[in-house]
């Protein structure tokens, strides 16, 4: 009993963090800079941050993973980043050669007051940004939001600093991409593609954080929004942004600049999701939905009604990342399961009334909580309470599944443990056939490994 | 260095060894250049590798939550015992405790957590923006102290206070308070602490088996398998056994200076220096020449079963070429001797965080044309391997996938290594991951070090 540690008990903690469900702003935002092509993404703060971010990154995808660091001092931190991060793009741009330079902050170096637009805007000015190369930037402190927000905050950078209006509009819909895996960056441009719908997706970390063996390190890999398509999302008709707190304010911020009409909606895990992103996108688009779209959705429902029998009343508890989590308690509601426990450490008031919404008439049951105190140790006094049949989340969860004896899936970032969630999608239908058939498989291997040798069944 | 190009201001860092060449001293111990790919980590890093084996302590972060996030659990340090080092604490600041200051929110945590768990001590980490915001936690560890009754232990490890060798000394610092706090009654004359070996994969026990063969008491191992109580009577010891001469170092010659324990410098890697390292232990207690027959009785039943096991490995090896880039020196060095005893030859050797004397040594150490770097970054790794035709990469998690994705094969050496690399068996085992990773077959499939299939 690894967390033997964790009590029944749940009693107020005076704002002690155990077990954190979420991470701090800046890897999110290194995230987010790898979904364009040709950028290097760039720590201002101290060496340690950037090596955490790319370590925990490489970990999830067993890919290269590549970063620059302003590698604070104490100097730095007395009398302000400036000059390192001066010297870093100089560095960078000469030995580096990115088109892009994302720069994100970190906790030291909001707290010493570096403004990193004035420092790029002096960079501009200095000559030390070569034609035709850009640096981008975003406010990510550490002690704000979650590393979902620090996403949030480097997309919106992204949004605002490529974003031209020539005036003329160009016959393409934007998507942003909220916190998702690069498969489901590539299943979404598929599914756009099989609409017929001309898009630009961004960010895009797929052939990034996905590459094949080549036999060569690819510093930039082929992947990535480029700067053109960057460029014209100003002149598109209309934004789709996929994930109100990862998505939606590059939306906003993409409006307000060049006046691009925008809805937000779910990341598309599950049936409604789904349904709800492909009828959008078909409208805004103008087009039919194409009948193997349909029936892509028929073997979702067809595989849910075969097996609704394993599904039904199955207790879940899960944790991660908002606008993950918000689609995901809308499938398993639509499985006919019930999704009793629910923590994010990502903090907002959006979550809590959104998961209101979802569950006052559907399971006003549903414990749920999100933000400052809403950690795993939290969730696992909870399992310990009233125990749940299945439990998602990402690698953490494994302690408390161990721990409950529970089925376990593996959901959500980081994880650390499994292969898979960089090849096959969670979003569209394709991806909820894959979350049902992992669902199933870890209910029904528990079912054939508790059964009494009478009742061990060969047709399940 | 003409065909590889280098960063700029990174020249004194990287030296190809040469004769008749001009013979520049390396330059390390510096913090990196802004703005480059490095592979190094912090000051916090660095107290937190130490320290995080001790477990039974309470180890709180204090700071955003990051820092506490991205060290939970990562590291196989194994414990026999308690588990409580597995667990992550942190006072998760928030805006309004960096304007204000954390010292309330940390307090509070401690009783809480000190109260439910019960810890032997607790050791505080304070991260970058501690350092700025000017939180007193030495303030604060003394009331905790005092109210509790147990040691309660800043570590100073703000992240842009220095290198990560900075946060090994701030991680020593703490065991320093530790130290000479328990009693060292019954403390045999021949006895020892380990130092600087983390227990990663169990290897700790390894270790500390052959020196119980031997006859010898293991008073403390710092920190693998770590435990408050052991680490309070370290003070008994009669001799300071140092691995990992990088973190450690500094611990053993602040003993020496306060207790009179003179140290000892060993790797516990490969055939030649896992046995050195029994020896020169052996070797301090001249007046028991049966210890050093326990030793030499140790080394030969296992090389006996050891050494054959290694032919098959060597046949199938043999003239391969390898290239290490790990954290510390010292452990470069018995790497080159390992590789070598396995019929490999290296032609990269660099280090995180070696210093001159280190450094000093490789160049005497490597074989001609082998190219030494310190501090290096992804490019001028994927560089080196290309040029000099490397078929394996020795390295830590970030550089596992460049070397797959190169095409050669590659062998974990730092933290994240599943299987016990040290003491006799671990030589096995280290023959045995190289062989596996090296001679795969799905290098066939795949287009090698560049070259299209």
């Amino acid at each position: 009993m690894l967390l033997r540690h964790t009590s029944k008990e749940v009693k107020e903690r005076e704002g002690l963090t155990i077990n954190p469900a979420k991470t701090c702003q800046p890897i999110g935002a290194m995230y987010a800079a790898l979904g364009i092509h040709g950028c290097l993404p760039h720590s201002h703060g101290s060496q340690g941050c950037c090596s955490y971010h790319r370590s925990t990154l490489t970990r999830h995808y067993k890919e290269p993973v590549m970063a620059a660091t302003s590698s604070f001092t104490e100097g730095a931190s007395v009398f302000g980043g400036q000059a390192n991060l001066l010297a870093a793009i100089d560095t960078i741009f000469s030995v580096y050669e990115p088109d892009i330079i994302a720069v994100h902050s970190t906790c030291l170096s909001e707290t010493i007051g570096d403004d990193l637009q004035q420092i790029t805007r002096k960079a501009k000015d200095d000559g030390k940004i070569p034609e035709g190369k850009r640096v981008i930037f975003a406010s990510t402190p550490s002690f704000i939001g979650s590393h979902v927000t620090g996403y949030a905050n480097m997309v919106t950078g992204i949004a605002q600093q490529f974003a031209v209006s020539t005036g003329v509009k160009k016959n393409q819909i934007n998507i942003i991409a909220g916190w998702m895996e690069p498969s489901d960056m590539r299943e979404i441009k598929r599914l756009a593609k099989e609409l017929g719908v001309n898009i630009v997706l961004f960010p895009d970390t797929s052939d990034v954080l996905d590459a094949p063996q080549t036999g060569k390190h690819e510093f930039y890999p082929k992947g990535g929004t480029t700067i053109p398509e960057l460029e014209s999302i100003g002149d598109s008709l209309h934004t789709i942004a996929l994930g109100s707190i990862s998505a939606e304010p590059a939306a906003i911020a993409l409006e307000k600049k060049c006046k691009v009409p925008f809805e937000t909606l779910e990341v598309p895990i599950g049936l409604t999701a789904t349904d709800r992103f492909i009828m959008s996108l078909s409208e805004i688009g103008g087009v039919t939905v194409p009948d193997e779209i349909t029936a892509d959705r028929g073997r979702l429902v067809d595989v849910i009604a075969d097996m609704e029998q394993y599904l039904y009343g199955k207790r879940v508890a899960l944790f991660g990342d908002p606008d993950q989590l918000v689609p995901l308690t809308e499938f398993l509601l639509d499985l006919n399961m019930k999704p009793v426990q629910i923590v994010s450490g990502t903090p907002g008031q959006r979550f809590e009334k959104t998961m209101r919404d979802i569950l006052d008439a559907r399971s006003p049951e549903t414990k749920f909580k999100n933000g400052i105190g809403a950690d795993m140790f939290l969730l696992h006094q909870w399992m310990k309470n009233e125990p749940v049949d299945l439990l998602i989340g990402n690698t953490y969860g494994k302690y408390m599944a161990r721990d409950e004896d529970v089925p376990f899936i593996r959901f959500g970032f980081p994880i650390l443990d499994r292969i898979g969630h960089s090849y096959f999608p969670n979003v569209g239908y394709s991806g909820g056939l894959r979350l049902v058939e992992k669902i199933l498989t870890a209910l029904l291997d528990r079912q054939d490994r508790d059964a009494l040798e009478e009742k061990f069944e060969l047709v399940m | 260095m003409e065909q590889i190009s280098i960063l700029e201001g990174r020249h004194k860092q990287v030296f190809e060894k040469k004769t008749g060449g001009e013979q520049v001293e390396i330059s390390c111990d510096t913090s990196s250049l802004s703005g480059s790919v490095s592979q190094r980590a912090c000051v916090f890093c660095g107290s937190r590798v130490v320290l995080y084996p001790v477990a039974d302590a309470l180890h709180l972060v204090h700071g955003p939550i990051g820092c506490a996030a991205y060290t939970w659990d990562i590291r196989g340090a194994v414990s026999s015992g308690p588990e409580l080092h597995r667990l992550s604490f942190s006072t998760d600041l928030q805006e309004m405790d960096v304007i204000y200051g954390g010292e309330k929110k940390l307090y509070h945590s401690l009783i809480e957590l000190i109260e439910q768990y019960k810890p032997k001590a607790a050791f505080i980490y304070s991260t970058c923006i501690v350092g700025l915001i000017g939180d007193d936690i030495e303030a604060v560890c003394r009331k905790v102290a005092k109210e509790t009754g147990i040691p309660v232990l800043p570590v100073h490890s703000e992240g842009f206070k220095g290198t990560k060798k900075d946060g090994y000394k701030a991680a020593c610092h703490a065991l320093m308070q530790l130290i000479g706090t328990g009693s060292t009654e019954n403390i045999s004359k021949y006895s020892i602490n380990i130092l600087g070996e983390f227990n990663l994969a169990g290897e700790a026990w390894i270790i500390r088996k052959y020196y119980e063969k031997m006859g010898i008491e293991v008073v403390s191992t710092l920190t693998g398998d770590g435990r408050i109580d052991a680490v309070r009577r370290a003070h008994g010891a009669s001799l300071n056994v140092v691995q990992c001469s990088g973190s450690m170092t500094w611990l053993a010659k602040e003993m020496e200076q306060k207790y009179g324990i003179p140290y000892i410098r060993v790797s516990y890697f490969g055939i030649e220096d896992m046995s050195k390292s029994l020896y020169d232990v052996a070797k301090h207690f001249p007046e028991r020449p049966d210890i050093m027959e326990a030793a030499k009785q140790v080394v030969s039943e296992e090389v006996k079963e050891l050494y054959p096991s290694l032919q098959k490995f060597k046949k199938a090896l043999t003239g391969k070429k390898a290239a290490i880039y790990v954290g510390g020196a010292f452990k470069t060095f018995s790497l080159i001797k390992a590789l070598r005893s396995i019929g490999m030859s290296v032609v990269l050797a660099g280090s995180q965080t070696g210093n001159k004397d280190d450094y000093a040594r490789l160049k005497e150490m490597c074989d001609e044309g082998t190219v030494i770097v310190d501090d290096s970054n992804p490019v001028e790794l994927s560089k080196f391997i290309l040029e000099k035709e490397a078929d394996l990469l020795i390295g830590g998690v970030k550089e596992r996938p460049i070397a797959f994705k190169l095409g050669i094969g590659f062998c974990d050496h730092n933290h994240e290594r599943k299987i016990p690399l040290a003491g006799f068996v671990g030589m096995y085992n280290f023959a045995l991951e190289v062989y596996q990773s090296v001679m795969s077959p799905v290098w066939q499939f795949a287009p090698r070090k560049g070259v299209k299939i």
